[in-house]
């Protein structure tokens, strides 16, 4: 194999004390990123990027790269120990993660998060070295009825999943979509739902949105539960790691299923919020134990952590072969390959050879070393829960003022965020589900423009999301897994005749 | 003793004036915290490159003390950027960085801005415009294409783009007004995803800027067919087989008299000293007189004109008219 061989020599150029110490640095640097909401991945390597002109192309990617996967490790932290997401991909993992950390098991779900991060990956990385080129083209058959396949398939795999009604939850959903919509319309150009304030130009934030709801939300809770954090039990035990390692193996299906999503999905590229969402609700439906998902499930932590970290890994692939970034982060990255002096496209696994494989080699290491690091840390974190909540809340209102404020440098976003906060609150007293309008925001105008686009090309007619195998198939996944309980219903209701009585 | 203490006493004062002397000349301006460096675009588009490229080589070769730290302020097609600039009237630590969207995002939506609320400091370059096909369409010239596209039903050929009412958009009505035809204009986010969604061959045609193909072309999944300028390209250096910048045809050679050209250039709020203004002047020639910066000139092939001064706010006021007349023709001003 070519690539092997390529894989070596990228080792030999990575394996160099300065690279390694970019290495650890940017892991460690990307890990605060990722704990404090808002200064995600995007900004934190925006920041960083003048710093690196001085260096060799390489070495600036490593340690770059490196802040990436730390942002990607570190998300999960605080949407574990205090419900709220440092990332976007990492809402999902609040879901069960949070309910385990009140469970005092906040350090074998952090275990269960890093482990799965890693797992994914690895994978990703795999698929990178071996069918880098096949990849690639797979990327270009998508347009935007494929797009909108995905994020359709997206929100069925989602739909109906909680305990709450039916009702409520296209409700909340429907919120979302309306949220979504503020701001300035991609395809007309117009303004929507601004009512003439110059603030809502830009629309709602998803993250200051999730900062609130979640966040805000939570804190509120917990001061009308008596400022009791249900956390504090949680009992620091060095040996954590290796007592949920030995438990992992079991969900070995679930992390395959999610690798693979996570792959899909940072390729193609609809980056590592949807895979992780999806994964999610698709874990969900086929796990045996679906319906104790929300309430601390280790399952539930596996599956959108694993399909995070594998979409965020893989969306560097059409950065690389195509110039088109998979996520925020690889957009601000390609910025950067550019003002070193390459070019990023087809050309660039061939011109640049130690560039592409030193890079790849630097997957490998920085996860591994990044494991290391933030593995040797759960014990550490999940001290933090001990801390008397009547200390730690003030402190988690300010970062979450500070991470609403730095996602756009502005104070009407912390504004919005204390309103997201309080409608939080209310919306989860009322038993509105949250996870349907995060999900909504996150995707709602993505889906939209897509729809639209795909409209505009097919002059008005339906039969665009029909027109060929590949968005057939995933249009036809979609509707299997929205009406999912009802045909396991009907599959039930026609066997029962069968029986012999 | 005390000899030599008057000496040194007139030593002193000596160094003191020629330090004075020395001083008064570099006594303008200059600034005294960071400097605000506004992209009104989102990161890793051609405005925001073309920003980080300009902080990096400003830190890398130490041109200014303070540094410059670059923002992203997309919301309403750039107008949350711009009104920053407006509302920051005197404040000389703010600059911008413009695409075609200081003109046409006033005029599309009606957002309260214009040029006039900031003061012009220089154009660093016009981002040219390339009509592309994918490399496997059969069409070879713009004759062909031309043909093509009035045997076609109306609408059948697409377009893809950046954005809704600005650049692209106002260049595929202008093609539509020259040919007689319709097109499909199809808008996306940025120029790279346009760029793959050409070689994906999810539309028919693009106006993408050079720098945003280039590497479709060096890959020969694209193809050049004219560029949107009253010359040819300056590059020679060869980029895709025997093909170089400089032997793409401009669209008018090809019977397609339609020119477009992209101002990038740097603004800043109103009532600001005259002497920052010179200052910002000064840097940005220092920047364009980096290796850093020829590169990227190259790369992206770019119309290097440089303008300050009357000039530049000339060049604007024109550049204002054009494009109220554009956006006018193409329908495409804010109804409120």
């Amino acid at each position: 194999m070519d690539s092997i061989g390529d894989l070596m020599a990228g080792f030999a150029v990575v394996l160099s004390w300065q690279n390694l110490l970019y290495m650890v640095i940017g892991i460690v640097l990307g890990v605060i990123i990722g704990v404090l909401p808002g200064l995600g991945g995007a900004n934190g390597v925006a920041i960083l990027l003048p710093l690196t002109f001085s260096m060799s192309p390489t070495s600036a990617i490593i340690l770059l790269s490196c802040i990436y996967w730390g942002a990607l490790f570190g998300g999960a932290i605080t949407s574990i120990l205090f419900n709220i997401p440092g990332e976007p991909w990492s809402v999902a993992t609040t879901f069960d993660g949070h309910p385990m950390a009140q469970n005092g098991k906040a350090g074998e779900a952090l275990t269960a998060a890093f482990t799965s991060s890693f797992v994914g990956a690895l994978f990703a990385v795999i698929v990178i070295t071996l069918a880098a080129p096949l990849v690639a083209s797979f990327a270009l058959q998508f347009g935007p009825a494929e797009k909108f396949s995905v994020f359709f398939l997206a929100f069925c795999s989602f739909v109906g999943m909680g305990k709450e009604p039916p009702t409520k939850t296209i409700a909340a959903m429907m919120l979302g979509f309306a949220l979504a919509a503020v701001g300035t319309d991609t395809v007309t150009g117009q303004l929507r739902l601004t009512f003439g304030s110059h603030e809502l130009l830009s629309g709602f934030d998803f993250l200051v949105a999730v900062i609130g709801l979640f966040g805000i939300g939570e804190i509120l809770l917990t001061m009308e539960e008596g400022l009791s954090f249900k956390g504090k039990a949680a009992s620091i035990n060095p040996t954590v790691v290796w007592q949920t390692w030995k438990e992992l193996p079991r969900y070995w299906m679930t992390s395959l299923r999610s690798c693979l999503i996570g792959c899909w999905m940072g390729i193609t590229p609809a980056g590592a919020t949807p895979a992780s969402f999806m994964s999610y609700g698709i874990a969900k439906r086929t796990s045996r134990k679906g319906d104790k998902f929300g309430s601390g499930e280790i399952e539930g932590v596996i599956a959108p952590e694993t399909a995070a970290h594998a979409a965020g890994t893989s969306a560097l692939l059409p950065m690389l072969s195509l110039g088109v970034p998979g996520s925020p982060t690889a957009a601000v990255l390609l910025g950067g390959l550019l003002i070193w002096g390459l070019q990023p496209g087809p050309l660039l696994f061939v011109e640049q050879k130690d560039f592409v494989w030193g890079l790849i080699a630097s997957m490998y290491l920085g996860n591994i070393v990044g494991l290391i690091i933030v593995l040797t840390m759960v014990p550490f974190f999940a001290a933090i829960l001990r801390v008397p909540f009547s200390i730690i809340a003030p402190i988690i209102l300010v970062i979450c003022a500070i991470g609403a404020y730095t996602v756009h440098n502005n104070t009407f976003d912390v504004v919005m965020m204390l309103v997201f906060g309080v409608a939080g609150y209310f919306l989860k007293k009322c038993n509105y589900p949250l996870a349907p309008l995060v999900l909504a925001i996150v995707l709602g105008d993505k889906a939209e423009e897509s729809f639209r686009q795909s409209l505009l090309i097919s002059q008005g007619g339906l039969g665009v999301f029909f027109s060929n195998g590949l968005v057939s198939t995933i249009m036809v996944l979609g509707l299997v897994a929205l009406f999912w309980p009802a045909l396991s219903n009907l599959y039930a209701r026609l066997l029962t005749p069968a029986r012999p009585t | 003793m005390s000899h030599t203490l008057r000496r040194r006493a007139v030593a002193v004062a000596l160094t003191a004036v020629a330090a004075g002397l020395y001083v008064t000349p570099a006594n303008a301006w200059e600034p005294t915290r960071n400097v605000e460096f506004i992209v009104p675009a989102g990161t890793g588009g051609g405005a925001d490159q073309m920003a980080r490229m300009v902080q990096g080589i400003i830190t890398k070769h130490n041109l200014m003390k303070q540094s410059v730290v670059v923002v992203n302020k997309a919301g309403g097609a750039g107008g949350e950027g711009f009104l920053d600039i407006k509302n920051s009237k005197g404040n000389p630590h703010k600059l911008v960085i413009t695409l075609s969207n200081l003109f046409t995002t006033p005029l599309a939506t009606g957002i309260p801005f214009s040029w006039k609320d900031m003061t012009p400091v220089a154009m660093l370059a016009l981002d040219e415009f390339v009509l592309w096909v994918n490399a496997d369409s059969p069409y070879k010239t713009v004759a062909e294409l031309v043909t093509a596209m009035k045997a076609a039903p109306p609408g059948q050929f697409k377009m893809g783009g950046t954005g809704s009412k600005q650049e692209d958009q106002i260049i595929t009505v202008a093609l539509e007004k020259a040919t007689g035809t319709k097109i499909t204009y199809v808008p996306y986010k940025g120029g790279g995803e346009v760029a793959v969604q050409l070689v994906g061959k999810h539309v028919d045609m693009t106006v993408n800027n050079p720098i945003e193909a280039v590497a479709q072309w060096r890959a020969g999944k694209v193809r050049p067919l004219c560029v949107f300028d009253s010359k040819p390209l300056a590059g020679k250096e060869k980029i895709a087989g025997d093909l170089s910048w400089s032997s793409i045809p401009t669209c008018k050679s090809q019977g397609l008299d339609i020119e477009y050209l992209m101002l990038r250039g740097i603004f800043m709020p109103a009532n600001v000293p005259k002497d920052a203004v010179d200052y910002y002047v000064e840097l940005f020639k220092k920047v364009r007189a980096t290796p850093e910066w020829a590169q990227l000139m190259a790369d992206g092939a770019f119309n290097q004109s440089f303008m300050t001064g009357a000039d530049y706010t000339k060049w604007v006021e024109a550049e204002e008219k054009r494009h109220r007349d554009l956006m006018k023709e193409a329908g495409f001003l804010a109804t409120n």
